[in-house]
């Protein structure tokens, strides 16, 4: 039942329409089956599976909008869900910021689905999870990790007629692995959309030879230094970033692309030449959705342009009040990189640090952006090319937009986080760490 | 999950509106009192523990939950939007062949969750393969047929909604109308109707109430550019619709006129309040970094308790089993059998999940264990942990301290920060005394920026406003202050404590934990208090 078919779907959504009696009606589907195993201390922890299907409506009079949502589908439950949404409705003033649902729409369906994962199993979780501890036993380590995977569907429509359906799934696998006695620790990710892409048993290779290659960590002085963060590193800082690329706070002067005397900065020069970035549902590498939340087709848009600010995120609303034209929600954003390797950064640097991993990070200043967050799980001094001693981790105060100024080099680009972002590694010099961490 | 994330989301729900993952069904006002009849969830509780009992389970516990919220989200002179969810479902942990094994279902028939007893089951079974040694459980009495439910004066659902639209319409005007250029204000109420029922004989019913109305102010300088904003100084609380009274008694007011709250809340005074600091913060000058003393308040200090005291002390993390996400803990065992001096000898904090008022008080935790109050430091002194059933052994305890937690029915139940709180001082003394005695400080209220490490040695805190000391006076407001502190050094440097006049709680209606994530509410007491030498950094930057 977790996973509905299109022509299901489809006859469920249009029924709900029917029951309407509002102005307008739009309804969304959305289910699955999402399966982890989780384990700690050389041994499985937790483990679980969750099924869930709901019907989320929306209806509206006038400017006067109700939500409901139900998990069952007999005719008398659909009919229920979207009175409530009415009732609720009624009792909801006027919002004046109100925009109509969407009319019909066309999707170029994008790349969402992969049979393996769908087909994963309690006892292929297991043995993922055994991939990952029984090396680790083995050599005197302890994996501590997570596996989580979803075989999903999403379809939604409205009464102006559109409609849209997509299956999608998502495996996404971390393991940190530590020394006995605490003194090192190591860290890999794996997040992909298609099952057969992962490997724990070579993934966790990597956490194990950083768990052990960073006891013995020596302490280096607070201050600024060339690092290379590697993707994840980087992306920790670089995604939390694109949270604030939302049009209207920077219309409004409340954003760090507002533009001083009033307007955003859009046009203007704010990174380093080398820093492209982009949204594009239809991308290989991290596909999405091809609508966004409110039904609006994706398209590929260019949201930093040789350093320049080209596009902000506008929300129906603001784009109508604004002028500007509509567009719909970014699904995933790719930054540009090189073809170096994170090996190959290294190798051309002279002194510098390694970072596998940022971590705790809290906006400071939304002025400037300026994060805080410390690095974890394999830090590194570089001298002459070569990682030479392990080093204490650091906290950090830096703002990623000065750090897009300070860029050295990229390396290329990789699928990073839960999968709807691309990045590269990259070299940045005055990279700024404010205290040191006894942490490992 | 914190306060950015949960904003995000508010965002979320006006842009997109149908969003029923996150927050549960969608339901009419009207049928937000009615619960699950009690012969219903017994019948599918004990479908449920049959089932597992037959497949082969050694221990099953089933928890069958109604979670209902309610959002009333604004901004301006704007309702953006008005949402009431419910998620209704059952989850089943059981243990087999020594493993743990869960599955959950939304279908609520005696058939679906004995299936999903089975499912457990076997999950336990294929996990067992590679398992070195058996799950074992501290033990915990069968209580039979018990109910608990938060001690409110004033069920928040019930009020109307006109009424709590009205509330923020006069909240966001009285903003504005004292100059503020932007103002978000929210109400946040939940509602837990939770059954649990486990093989060692308890059927536990609960009803769980918490309140929280969070207001931003943001003032901008369109010729300069800048803009700042105030949080509110509310805290979410185990209250109902009487947190809104804003009583006198529940006001606490500095020398310069800074108020801040404890049972109760006045939303109006302190969206006025903030309006005005959001005003000044554009002005204020920025803090020039050094080692200063510092006089926090309760609704600043309890996330820094939180952070420095509540995770690591939780025995989950201190054995590793948050190693791949939250991390682990200084705080190891070792250090507790060897008496680690974690802070000043009249630092005292204690662990407490029956606080009236308090997010975390429940009468028993979600494995069926009732609740207590006990200490972690005493007197400066490590001396304990939080911990649930399937850990106690591990650090020879003989019983669970009642810390489980799941945050829907279709989340596994894992051990969750009870509520930690710093014992207010013995001897009499007001902030006001507190302050008259720093020759160069700074006074910090509210939550602000906040980041920690993996062992939570190494943190460092904003706040919402900050004032300078000097020579036992309150001075002007400052700006772009952020402390950077190593855990037992600052407790160390715990030089004086507020007494009970003036203990109050903060809490946290998202503290984020656990693969895949869960959110937890919990809340910290604490009277003002005062660390001396602290490092205070300037966080203040361009970018050109």
């Amino acid at each position: 039942m977790s996973i509905l078919t299109e022509a299901q779907a489809k006859a469920i959504l249009d029924k709900v329409i029917a029951f309407s009696t509002a102005d307008e009606a739009s309804a969304q589907l959305s289910g699955g089956t999402r399966g982890n195993v989780r384990f700690a201390r050389n041994d499985i922890s937790t483990s679980g599976i969750v099924d869930d299907v709901e019907l989320a409506v929306q209806v509206a009079f006038g400017k006067r909008v109700g939500t409901a949502t139900i998990n069952q589908f007999d005719d008398a439950a659909l009919e229920r869900a979207v009175r409530r949404a009415e009732d609720l409705a009624k009792l909801a003033p006027e919002n004046p910021e109100f925009m109509p649902a969407v009319g019909k729409q066309t999707y170029q369906a994008t790349n969402t689905f992969s049979k393996a994962t769908a087909a994963l199993t309690a006892e292929a979780r297991a043995k993922i999870a055994e991939a990952s501890i029984l090396p680790c036993r083995d050599k005197g380590l302890i994996a501590a990790g997570f596996l989580e995977d979803g075989n999903t569907f999403f379809a939604h429509a409205n009464s102006n007629g559109n409609f849209g359906y997509q299956r999608s799934t998502v495996a996404d696998y971390t393991c940190t692995v530590r020394t006995e006695d605490g003194r090192g620790s190591g860290w890999v990710a794996s997040n992909v959309q298609d099952v057969a892409a992962m490997d724990a048993g070579k993934d966790v290779q990597i956490a194990m030879r950083k768990a052990a290659a960073s006891a013995d960590a020596q302490a280096l002085e607070p201050g600024k230094y060339t690092v290379i963060l590697e993707p994840a590193a980087a992306s920790g800082l670089i995604s939390f970033m694109m949270n604030f690329f939302d049009a209207r706070s920077a219309d409004e002067g409340r954003s760090f692309l507002s533009k001083q005397g009033g307007g955003n900065k859009i046009g203007e020069q704010i990174m380093d030449p080398r820093v492209n970035i982009y949204t594009d549902p239809a991308h290989p590498g991290v596909p999405a959705m091809p609508w966004d939340a409110d039904g609006l087709p994706r398209t590929r848009t260019t949201i930093i342009d040789a350093g320049k600010v080209a596009n902000l995120q506008y929300s129906r609303y603001w784009a109508a009040k604004q002028g500007k034209p509509e567009t719909a929600g970014w699904g995933n954003t790719i930054m540009e990189g090189g073809t170096k390797s994170t090996a190959d950064l290294i190798a051309s640097t002279e002194r510098g640090i390694l970072v596998t991993r940022t971590w705790y990070i809290r906006m400071v200043d939304p002025q400037t952006v300026l994060l805080t967050g410390l690095t974890r799980d394999g830090t590194f001094y570089i001298e002459n090319g070569q990682l030479k001693y392990p080093i204490k981790n650091f906290r950090f105060n830096e703002s990623p937009v000065i750090m897009l100024n300070n860029i050295e080099e990229l390396g290329r680009s990789v699928r990073v986080e839960d999968g709807s972002f691309m990045v590269p590694s990259m070299k940045i010099r005055d990279f700024t760490f404010t205290s040191l961490s006894d942490a490992v | 999950m914190d306060r950015r994330d949960f904003l995000a989301l508010s965002t979320f729900f006006t842009g997109a509106a149908l969003s029923p993952s996150i927050f549960g069904k969608a339901i009419a006002a009207s049928q937000l009192q009615d619960g699950i009849e009690m012969a219903v969830k017994k019948r599918l509780a004990d479908a449920a523990l049959s089932a597992a009992t037959a497949a082969g389970a050694t221990y099953c516990d089933v928890r069958v939950g109604r979670y209902l919220r309610q959002f009333v989200i604004t901004r301006e002179r704007n309702v953006e939007n008005i949402v009431n969810t419910e998620s209704t479902g059952t989850g089943v942990r059981v243990i087999a062949d020594g493993s743990w094994g869960f599955a959950s279902t939304n279908t609520m028939t005696e058939d679906a969750v004995a299936e999903a007893a089975r499912q457990a089951t076997a999950i336990a079974k294929a996990n067992a393969r590679i398992q070195s040694a058996a799950v074992q459980l501290a033990p915990t009495p069968g209580v039979g047929e018990v109910s608990w439910r938060t001690p409110i004066k004033k069920n928040a659902m019930d009020v109307p909604i006109a009424d709590k639209v009205d509330l923020l319409m006069s909240v966001n005007d009285a903003a504005l109308g004292a100059g503020a250029s932007f103002v978000n204000s929210l109400l946040f109420l939940v509602n837990e109707q939770k059954y649990f029922a486990s093989t060692d004989g308890s059927y536990i019913d609960q009803d769980v109430h918490r309140i929280w109305a969070p207001i931003t102010v943001t003032a901008v300088d369109t010729a300069t550019g800048k803009f700042r904003s105030r949080e509110g100084l509310s805290a979410p609380m185990g209250l109902g619709w009487e947190y809104m009274d804003g009583r006198a008694e529940d006001k606490f007011v500095l020398p310069n006129g800074l108020t801040t709250y404890g049972n109760s809340y006045d939303m109006k005074e302190d969206a006025i309040a903030a309006a005005n600091d959001a005003q000044a913060k554009l002005k204020a000058p920025s803090v020039k970094p050094g080692k200063y003393d510092l006089v926090l308040d309760p609704n600043h200090l309890g996330l820094t308790i939180h952070e420095s005291v509540g995770h690591p002390l939780e025995l989950d993390r201190v054995l590793g089993y948050e190693a791949n996400y939250a991390g682990t803990s200084f705080a190891t065992i070792d250090k507790r059998d060897a008496a680690f001096k974690y802070g000043s000898e009249i630092v005292n904090l204690f662990a407490d999940k029956t606080q009236p008022g308090s997010l975390g008080a429940v009468g028993y935790d979600d494995e069926g264990v009732k609740t207590k109050r006990w200490d972690l430091i005493k007197d400066g002194t490590l001396v304990d942990y939080q911990t649930i059933r399937d850990q106690a052994h591990i650090v020879g305890k003989t019983e669970s301290d009642g810390c489980c937690y799941a945050d829907s029915w279709s989340s596994v139940q894992f051990q969750r920060m009870a509520n930690v709180s710093l014992a207010p001082g013995k001897t009499k003394m007001s902030p006001a005394d507190m302050i008259a005695g720093v020759e160069n400080g700074i006074y910090i209220a509210g939550r602000g920026s906040f980041s920690i490490d993996q062992q939570r040695y190494n943190a460092q805190f904003g706040g919402t406003v900050f004032y300078e000391i000097k020579n036992g006076k309150l001075g002007p407001m400052i700006e772009d202050v952020a402390y950077q502190m190593r855990t037992p050094e600052f407790w160390g440097a715990c030089s004086a404590i507020c007494d009970e006049s003036d203990y109050r709680l903060f809490g946290s209606f998202f503290d984020g934990k656990g693969q895949p994530s869960q959110i937890s509410a919990v809340s910290h007491g604490s009277s003002t208090t005062r660390f001396d030498g602290v490092n205070v950094i300037n966080t203040a930057r361009s970018l050109g």
